[in-house]
């Protein structure tokens, strides 16, 4: 996030799209809920009528995978309507003159086919939004988790760039990440194109102070991504290690994902529970888990957090680094020799440029988001408050592309993916944890009342989602728009992703998960 | 800015308890007392997350040329008040108030495990000795024991109608899935239609538990621990599910986690949670953890061995994938859960041991 959770509380306009806030970042929501006390008003796209749905002063129930369509023809009204902020463009930005030109093609009217919304109020969004004195932009996976992601974040920056809602208390660009540490995995260089800290692979210099700080010759060159990794499995890739998490049942496609685990000659998973992914190892070693492991963790503000072992583990369970660490030995690489989390800590502090002011015993109470380059920095609650990283801000010239797979006579039914309050990711952890169940005991698949009655369809009864064969109980519901139907890829027994995930972004090879054409076949009772 | 910000608030003065303290407008007497001179103030129903309510009037002090003593959590501090937060008058009214409360209530000792903020009530009895059944009658409230959810406990037979639990569900959560009905002795907390709160607009973040005073609201999943032997620790930690980062204590005794409180410090959260840093804790110590290196078998079984058994493996195989298919066969992916160390390590291990930038993480899914 460009700026922090408490900022939430301080737009006039806030605008929420993809993403399901009140049921994935709960807390957060409640920022939100608290500006509206105060008097911001929020607009809500999203295909489904969410919660936040219900209490947005403007909500546009736009089709699935079509928010491209809907950023271009706020732009156009921003430009028509003299709503630019030509001070921060001329200053900060390149690239105005371009982009202000393209979109003058793209009207409500045009977006309005697209999108299914009115095209009043894609226009009356643009300009709350245009007007505002601190416009504030939050997304999710419902942004990113298409073929079009990038191009979906670029058209939101686009509308921070031209309104200069950017680098100021209560504006900025917003995703709000999905796991616990997915920021801080990044932070740390688990990435392809990355070293730690955001050093680029292909950068001459980060790769000599790499190559000399892990004591051989690291490649110039980024990395594949783990998806292009697993369709070489078996061909090109021939061996993995997994630290927990559950692939097989998380990611795009099940049977493809079981299929090239299953053709590597040696695969070792890391986890805390068996998971379906496990089952496929050759080797699994049990790492202590949340409450018996001392660690950090880097929220979506990127302020960086003390996680404190309470108890024992279990058996002989150890820490991840740990057990990564004795291989790395094992195989004759330098500098595994760590004695504690404090240690490697603070190897990544001295290695990261926006982590380099800070230690483990500086993190303690959790006061500082990166970066903070130098000890006596204070943090840095703000970002692109004076410029942007690589200077200015640039303008993207972006065009609507369809999903992927777009409904047809054969398919004629939206399926869309997400996640419930209750469960969490592939409830290893929620579904085993006491009383959730009573909330949340099977999953089911969201369906306009309307739609089941056109459809032939009855609340409660089982259908079958094609293609694929796919089993699921029928839940009516006005949250679903006619048309789309929605289900979350929480339980096992119901692998949602073996209908999703047939395209990818080319450029951060995301799935797209969130989009995809079906039939729904109603099971005769026996 | 923040100097002309300044210049622009008035300071004012008063006094408190004969000292002198500054203050800006809008201040109440009982912030003004509490954090300048550091006076003590009984309260129950104030939290300082919410809008001051003025119930109990516990917190009365005595303002000079004012006859009846005051409540301070709601009277805003003005120029030359003369404030007195402790005098024989004021502490016999608070006792007596206590006495009154205590006498509505079928037990005042309530287990620590059942939230944040369940000992309020039962400290102030004991330190002003109000346990005295001068006014021994008629009990308040009515339990709604048939609320069956795993979560909540709803005993408002204990309840003293400070509605903490409908204002943070209001204030902090914007939710209203709770409510009063009635007044004075059947002041009754509940949802609407009163439905069960599975039935209501709750989420089960847990947030009136960990505010309630008395533990008329309890935490039903730590209250399983009651019989635990051992005295309750806590450990300051962060949530392990989303991105915000919620600050949370892990209460243990001995070696099992029994509940999890929120940090009312914590500085993404502020004391909020939601169902899953609150309630979602006890896969930690579920039967089903692995406990033991496993290696598979021909047959596809796996084994439990020691870790050097394990670790050994673990690197031969890498080494022959290496020997036979170079260094680019080999590929790893870091979790999104687990902390920075496993990250780093993890990225590290690839880069060090094989020299490519064959890592990923899991944000792609
Ligand atoms: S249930 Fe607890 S918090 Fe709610 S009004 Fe009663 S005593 Fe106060
Ligand atoms: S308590 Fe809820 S909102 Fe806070 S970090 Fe945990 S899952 Fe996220
Ligand atoms: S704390 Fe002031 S009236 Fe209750």
């Amino acid at each position: 996030m460009s700026n922090p959770l408490i900022d939430m509380q301080k737009p006039d306009v806030i605008f929420a799209i993809g993403t399901n806030m009140t049921e994935c970042h709960p807390v957060a929501a409640t920022g939100i809920k608290k500006a509206l006390a105060k008097g911001s008003k929020l607009i809500v796209a999203d295909p489904r009528r969410i919660r936040l749905a219900e209490i947005a002063d403007l909500y546009l129930p736009i089709r699935v995978g079509s928010d491209v369509a809907l950023a271009l023809a706020m732009a156009h009204v921003i430009v028509r309507e003299g709503l630019v902020d030509l001070d921060f463009v001329a200053d900060r930005t390149t690239g105005a003159e371009a982009f202000f030109e393209h979109v003058g093609r793209f009207t409500p009217e045009w977006a309005s086919k697209i999108c299914e919304v009115p095209a009043a109020d894609i226009e009356t969004a643009a300009l709350w939004y245009g007007k505002a004195d601190k416009g504030a932009i939050y997304y999710t996976l419902g942004i990113t988790e298409h073929i079009c992601g990038v191009d979906n974040v670029q058209s939101l920056c686009n509308l921070a760039l031209m309104t200069g809602h950017i680098g100021r208390e209560g504006t900025g660009v917003n995703p709000m990440r999905g796991q616990n540490n997915i920021q801080g995995a990044g932070d740390c260089g688990a990435v392809p194109a990355n070293f730690p800290g955001f050093q680029p692979c292909n950068d001459p210099a980060s790769v000599e102070k790499f190559s000399k700080a892990y004591g051989r010759q690291i490649d110039g060159e980024k990395g594949i991504t783990k998806v292009a990794a697993l369709n070489l499995c078996g061909n090109g890739i021939h061996a993995m290690i997994i630290n927990g998490e559950n692939t097989v049942v998380s990611d795009p496609d099940r049977h493809h994902c079981e299929h090239a685990l299953k053709s590597l000659d040696h695969l070792v998973v890391i986890d805390i529970f068996m998971t379906d992914t496990a089952e496929l190892a050759d080797i699994v070693l049990p790492a202590t888990s949340w409450g018996e492991t001392d660690g950090v963790q880097t929220n979506t503000e990127r302020r960086v957090q003390r996680l404190r072992k309470a108890v024992e583990p279990p058996g002989e369970a150890k820490p991840d680094w740990w057990i990564v660490s004795e291989i790395g030995k094992r195989l004759g690489a330098h500098g595994f020799e760590y004695e504690s989390a404090k240690d490697v800590f603070n190897e990544l502090c001295e290695l990261s440029p926006i982590y380099n002011g800070l230690d483990w015993d500086r993190i303690d109470k959790g006061e500082y988001q990166w970066p903070v380059p130098t000890k006596d920095h204070p943090g840095t609650p703000i970002l692109h408050i004076n410029e942007f990283k690589n200077g200015r801000g640039v303008f993207k010239v972006i065009g609507y592309r369809d999903p992927a797979e777009v409904i047809n006579d054969e398919f004629p039914v939206w399926l869309t993916t997400g996640r419930r309050l209750q469960a969490y990711h592939t409830r290893t952890q929620t579904g085993r944890s006491a009383g959730i169940d009573y909330l949340l005991a099977e999953e089911s698949l969201e369906v306009n009342p309307a739609d089941l009655e056109a459809w032939g369809l009855k609340d409660g009864q089982t259908c079958k989602i094609s293609s694929g064969s796919l089993e699921i109980k029928i839940k009516a519901t006005e949250i679903s728009p006619r048309g789309t139907v929605f289900t979350s890829f929480s339980f096992a027994d119901v692998p949602v992703n073996i209908l999703t995930g047939s395209g990818y972004d080319p450029i951060t090879d995301t799935a797209e998960l969130k989009v995809c054409p079906v039939r729904l076949e109603a099971i005769p009772d026996v | 800015m923040i100097a002309e910000a300044k210049a622009e608030l008035k300071v004012m003065t008063m006094t408190v308890d004969n000292q002198t303290v500054n203050f800006t407008e809008g201040e109440t007497i009982y912030q003004v007392a509490t954090r300048r001179p550091g006076k003590e103030i009984p309260t129950l129903c104030y939290d300082d997350r919410l809008e001051a309510f003025g119930a109990c009037r516990l917190c009365v002090v005595e303002v000079e040329g004012v006859r009846a003593p005051v409540a301070s959590c709601t009277t805003k501090a003005t120029e030359g008040m003369k404030v007195t937060t402790q005098s024989a008058r004021i502490e016999k009214y608070r006792k007596t108030l206590l006495e009154m409360v205590a006498s509505e209530n079928r037990s005042i000792d309530v287990d620590p495990l059942s939230g944040y903020a369940s000992q309020e009530f039962r400290m102030l009895i004991d330190h002003y000795d109000a346990r005295t059944g001068r006014f021994a009658g008629k009990k308040s409230g009515t339990s709604n024991t048939s609320d069956k959810n795993p979560f909540i406990l709803r005993d408002y037979d204990n309840c003293i109608s400070c509605y903490r639990c409908v204002r943070v569900c209001a204030e902090q959560e914007g939710d209203h899935a709770i409510n009063v009905m009635n007044r004075g002795f059947s002041t009754q907390i509940i949802t609407e239609f009163n439905r069960q709160l599975r039935d209501s607009q709750c989420t089960f973040c847990g947030q009136c538990v960990q505010t309630c005073p008395t533990g008329a609201l309890g935490d039903a999943k730590a209250l399983r621990a009651v019989e635990v032997e051992g005295k309750i620790e806590k450990t300051r930690t962060i949530c392990p599910y989303c991105g915000v980062g919620c600050s949370v204590d892990i209460m243990t005794r001995g070696q099992k986690i029994v509940g999890v409180q929120p940090a009312m410090d914590g500085p993404a959260n502020k004391g909020a949670l939601c169902i899953k840093g609150q309630f979602a804790f006890d896969f930690v110590q579920h039967e089903d953890r692995l406990t033991q290196p496993l290696i598979k078998q021909e047959d596809g079984t796996f084994k439990e061995v020691d870790w050097d058994t394990a670790l050994d493996a673990a690197a031969d195989g890498y080494r022959k994938v290496l020997e036979k298919y170079g260094r680019h066969a080999i590929y790893g992916v870091a979790s999104g859960r687990a902390p920075h160390e496993a990250a780093y390590t993890m990225q590290k291990f690839i880069r060090a041991s094989f020299g490519t930038n064959y890592i990923d993480n899991c944000s792609r899914a």
